[in-house]
């Protein structure tokens, strides 16, 4: 209660200060008026993650604020190296350091399946525009899932909204479900590798296909079959 | 004849100015599966009444020759001849995998809703289907996710044949050149006759036998298989 408090009073001067202004303009040409820098109004949110998987621990999860346009990955297109990174092996250090963030937040570990974790970020209010968010299904050769740059703009205190996302392939690394080449427990195998040898642009995951079902060398089961939705989402500002 | 008899009665009412909906938007589809293609799209304004399919519910013969060869010809007659407007063809060939269509542009008129078909290949009858979707009035950017159904009138054999024309079995191509040959047939036990989800495709990973010609590790999908942005200017 108490930052909303303060905060109010700046906002408060300015619209009075905003009034006086208006009111003098008509009289006369003195528009002098004392300008007081106005102290940083602060927006919180938070963003509550739940895995919706039968067995894909997610990597801990990266959300972070940017400006409307920047978009972590578009359909279609060629996976950014920070992508590729983070869903061949859950890396989001290249994500955190992207220069359009203006700042971001890590989960604080694996998100099981069935788990929930709520995760928090303040912003001045100048700059709440967008956020995204990344993790990847672990048990996978390089499917991830997350939010691609939803506007949070405008949003009032208590406002919320729930949504759900599906599971994309990073398209960087060929889904061969093999020994070795995924990080999860699974297999305990190989993150990230610099070698692209699969369609290299960003899709839906075709889901992972498993030893039980025709995949001889595959070292996945049915259990790390999914479908989406892979993730809700829980958006709400708190201040 | 709805539009007809409401036009009619408006007149008579002595209202000669109809509400004016025209709109003028602009459409992109990008097709987000692993390696499959789209046939040529059909886009297509109408009125609300109106629908090329509907889930549960059978396929027209226009929708079943779309859903298993690709061919658009007739529902777009359909469309045309109940006074919607039809984009055919954007993307002048099949869409690839991770391939976008995109400045679509179609004056709407005074047609209210957004219908979008395309076969998925290589399937039996798979097509990616938007049914129906109320264009918004206010103008702005809107994003639709689109699943792939099943038109429920041929069997998922996935035997690659050539089979594409209306009730013959079998998958008309792999454009991908990766398809395989001398599958024995998947045994499609389904008697869902109505349109549906697709189920999806099995594949395996025998390309000279096995059961299917498709792959398992190229040919299957999950839903959404595309992705619309609607412009409404």
């Amino acid at each position: 209660m108490k930052p909303t408090d303060f905060t109010l009073k700046p906002s408060l001067l300015a619209m009075l200060a905003a009034a006086t202004l208006l009111t003098a303009c008509g009289d006369d040409d003195n528009d002098t008026v004392d300008e007081t820098p106005p102290a940083p109004v602060m927006q919180t949110f938070t963003v509550t993650v739940t895995n919706l998987t039968a067995n894909q621990p997610m990597s801990p999860v990266i959300l972070a604020a940017h400006a409307s346009d920047a978009m972590l990955w578009n359909a279609g297109e060629m996976a950014s190296k920070a992508i590729e990174k983070m869903a061949e092996g859950g890396d989001t250090a290249d994500i955190a350091a992207l220069d359009v963030l203006t700042s971001s937040v890590n989960g604080a570990g694996l998100l099981m399946p069935g788990a929930s974790e709520t995760l928090t970020i303040t912003l001045d209010e100048t700059d709440v525009a967008s956020i995204s968010l990344a993790t990847m299904l672990v048990n996978t050769n390089d499917a991830f899932t997350g939010v691609n740059s939803y506007s949070i703009a405008g949003m009032q205190v208590d406002a919320s909204s729930s949504m759900k996302f599906m599971a994309y392939d990073a398209g960087t690394e060929a889904n061969t479900e093999a020994k070795g080449t995924i990080p999860g427990p699974a297999d305990g195998g190989e993150g990230y590798n610099a070698a692209r040898d699969d369609v290299d642009f960003v899709h839906i995951h075709p889901g992972v296909i498993s030893m039980y079902d025709g995949l001889d060398d595959s070292v996945l089961d049915a259990s790390h079959r999914f479908d989406n939705p892979v993730l809700g989402v829980t958006i709400t500002r708190t201040e | 004849m709805k539009r007809t008899l409401v036009t009619a009665s408006l007149m008579a009412a002595g209202l000669f100015s109809l509400p004016t909906l025209a709109a003028d938007i602009e459409v992109s589809v990008t097709n987000l599966t692993h390696g499959n293609h789209f046939t040529p799209l059909l886009i297509a304004a109408h009125d609300a009444d109106s629908h090329l399919f509907q889930v549960g519910t059978e396929a027209s013969a226009a929708l079943q020759k779309m859903a298993e060869g690709g061919d658009i010809a007739d529902l777009d007659a359909a469309v045309t001849g109940n006074a919607g407007v039809t984009v055919t063809n954007p993307a002048m060939g099949l869409l690839a995998a991770g391939a976008s269509v995109s400045e679509v542009m179609l004056d709407t008129g005074d047609n209210t809703h957004l219908s979008i078909v395309a076969m998925v290949l290589p399937t039996n009858d798979a097509f990616i289907g938007l049914d129906g979707w109320e264009i918004p009035t206010e103008a702005g950017t809107y994003t639709v996710y689109l699943n792939a159904y099943d038109a429920g009138t041929e069997a998922n054999d996935e035997i690659i044949n050539g089979g594409g024309m209306l009730g013959a079995p079998g998958i008309p191509a792999a454009p991908g050149g990766d398809g395989g040959t001398n599958g024995t047939g998947v045994m499609d036990s389904s008697e869902n006759a109505n349109v549906h989800t697709h189920p999806g495709v099995l594949g395996d990973t025998d390309p000279a036998g096995g059961m299917s010609d498709l792959d398992s590790r190229v040919h299957r999908w999950l839903n959404p298989v595309a992705k619309v942005v609607v412009t409404v200017k």
